[in-house]
């Protein structure tokens, strides 16, 4: 008999299970083998980011679960830690379908001393580690869209982005040259982001930046992220003044990149989306 | 008039799209890490039965269409119309034009059920059940003695659509007929 209450049975099989216990034990000892620490980020704390494409979950108290460890990350990093990394969950409201889910769990790293180039060179040797070997094509955004990165809007060139990733199927892709206006938190070079993301079967996996370590112009980003909040009707975020310290006293020159786990799992194990991997992924949660 | 918001989505609802009624047939979320949601949307133009796809700002509307299905009987045609009424006790009656009834012709036997769509209470399309019985018209007479597996005739039915049967079957028989697929399933004993 089935009834019409929520199914109490996990979403994926055991299978899935172990495959995902198996790529943890890998990436940790991936990182052990590079001196790399693990550190474990607070998952609640007293601030949302400011970054328009991203809402966090408020709670009663009026602290946000947070969708990254980024900001805690980079005050450890400002503060002497030597290159560290986390897994762990992170929260994202309103993010929900085939490859997204309101909890999943972000593999996020710092390198000291490493540009762009170097941490792809590593995210490429973890990916091939954890799903397989394979190689690795470079495409710029400018050559991916039909869109001059300099005149669309930002809408046009989200969707453009979103629609040429999607047609990169069957290939490893890393997708380098981002928008200026798109840089988030990574530097400016030559006109364009330094920043980097990995596209596997047309799902984004990763997003790497060589970070921004200028004060000041982290300031203006995160200022101007708020009045693009404005302009979307989305609430504007106190900014972090104890991240914007650490940065006054200085992060080192690095690079960071996050990886959404979950996807890793599923594209390891053939699963047509996240709920596939995770045990209780939003509906049965 | 009623609309439905991106967030609303899901497989088979009923949506107007550049003017014609659409079915929705698949619904993706889609978002960069670091950009604005959209959803990926599959649709069946409920007219055409052509399936296309479009891209959605996540938050944005769409117009509902009165697009409703009812289980019909099927009366007889006048040569311009194919007529049919509807079985839940009403007797309201429609007609369905060429493109409407389109493929589904083939197996029209009067007094079978079928499901009709329609669309501000007009018929755009018919699909007939997954299986009918109809009645050979013509076709070879059947050859007793050949055994031959899988070997095959032409039969016309009393429809008018042209099936591949085996030899032993005879003007007068009726057939199962698998509509998805145009093909003879059995013998009906009759």
């Amino acid at each position: 008999m089935t009834s019409d209450g929520p199914c109490w049975e996990p979403s994926c099989d055991i299978k899935a299970l172990n495959v995902r216990a198996r790529m943890l034990r890998i990436t940790r000892r991936f990182f052990e083998e590079r001196d790399v620490l693990e550190v474990q980020m607070p998952v609640l704390s007293r601030h949302a980011v400011t970054d328009p494409a991203i809402e966090c979950i408020r709670t009663r108290d009026g602290r946000f679960l947070q969708p990254s460890p980024e900001y805690h990350m980079k005050r450890l990093l400002a503060a002497g830690a030597p290159s560290i990394f986390s897994i762990g969950p992170v929260f994202r409201a309103d993010e929900a379908g085939r490859w997204h889910n309101t909890e999943f769990t972000m593999l996020e790293w710092y390198r000291i001393g490493f540009g762009a180039d170097d941490l792809m060179r590593e995210l490429a040797a973890l990916i091939d580690a954890l799903i397989g070997p394979s190689d690795y094509e470079r495409r710029t955004f400018a050559g991916l869209i039909a869109l001059d990165i300099n005149h669309a809007t930002t809408d046009e060139l989200d969707l453009a982005i979103a629609d040429a990733v999607a047609r990169l199927r069957d290939k490893r892709v890393f997708v380098t040259g981002y928008p200026a206006r798109q840089a988030a938190l990574a530097r400016i070079s030559k006109g364009v982001a330094d920043r980097f993301e990995l596209v596997i079967n047309g799902i984004e996996v990763a997003n790497g930046y060589h970070e921004l370590t200028d004060v000041e112009e982290l300031a203006r980003r995160l200022t101007a992220d708020n009045l693009a909040r404005c302009e979307r009707d989305r609430p504007v975020r106190d900014i972090d003044r104890a991240f914007l310290a650490a940065h006054a006293r200085g992060l080192p020159d690095c690079a960071g990149v996050a990886v959404g786990f979950d996807r890793l799992v599923a594209l390891k194990v053939g699963a047509r989306a996240v709920a596939d991997v995770m045990p209780f992924p939003d509906d049965r949660a | 008039m009623a609309t439905y918001a991106t967030n609303e989505f899901r497989a088979g609802l009923k949506v107007l799209l550049e003017a014609d009624p659409c079915s929705i047939i698949e619904n993706e979320f889609v978002k960069p890490g670091k950009g604005q949601a959209f959803n990926r949307v599959k649709f069946r133009n409920l007219k055409t039965g052509r399936v296309w796809e479009r891209t959605f700002k996540s938050g944005e509307t769409i117009e509902a269409a009165d697009v409703m299905e009812a289980e019909m009987e099927y009366l007889y045609s006048d040569g311009q119309f194919w007529h049919f009424m509807k079985t839940d006790g009403s007797y309201e009656q429609v007609e369905a034009g060429d493109a409407a009834v389109a493929e589904a012709r083939d197996w029209l036997k009067e007094q079978d059920t079928f499901t009709v769509t329609l669309w501000n209470g007009d018929p755009i399309s018919v699909t007939p059940p997954n299986f009918v019985d109809l009645e050979v018209a013509e076709t070879d007479p059947g050859l007793r003695g050949d055994t031959a597996q899988g070997a095959t005739k032409p039969a016309t039915l009393s429809t008018g659509a042209t099936v591949k049967v085996p030899l032993f079957v005879n003007i007068g028989d009726v057939l199962r007929i698998d509509t998805r697929t145009g093909e003879y399933v059995s013998r009906v004993k009759s």
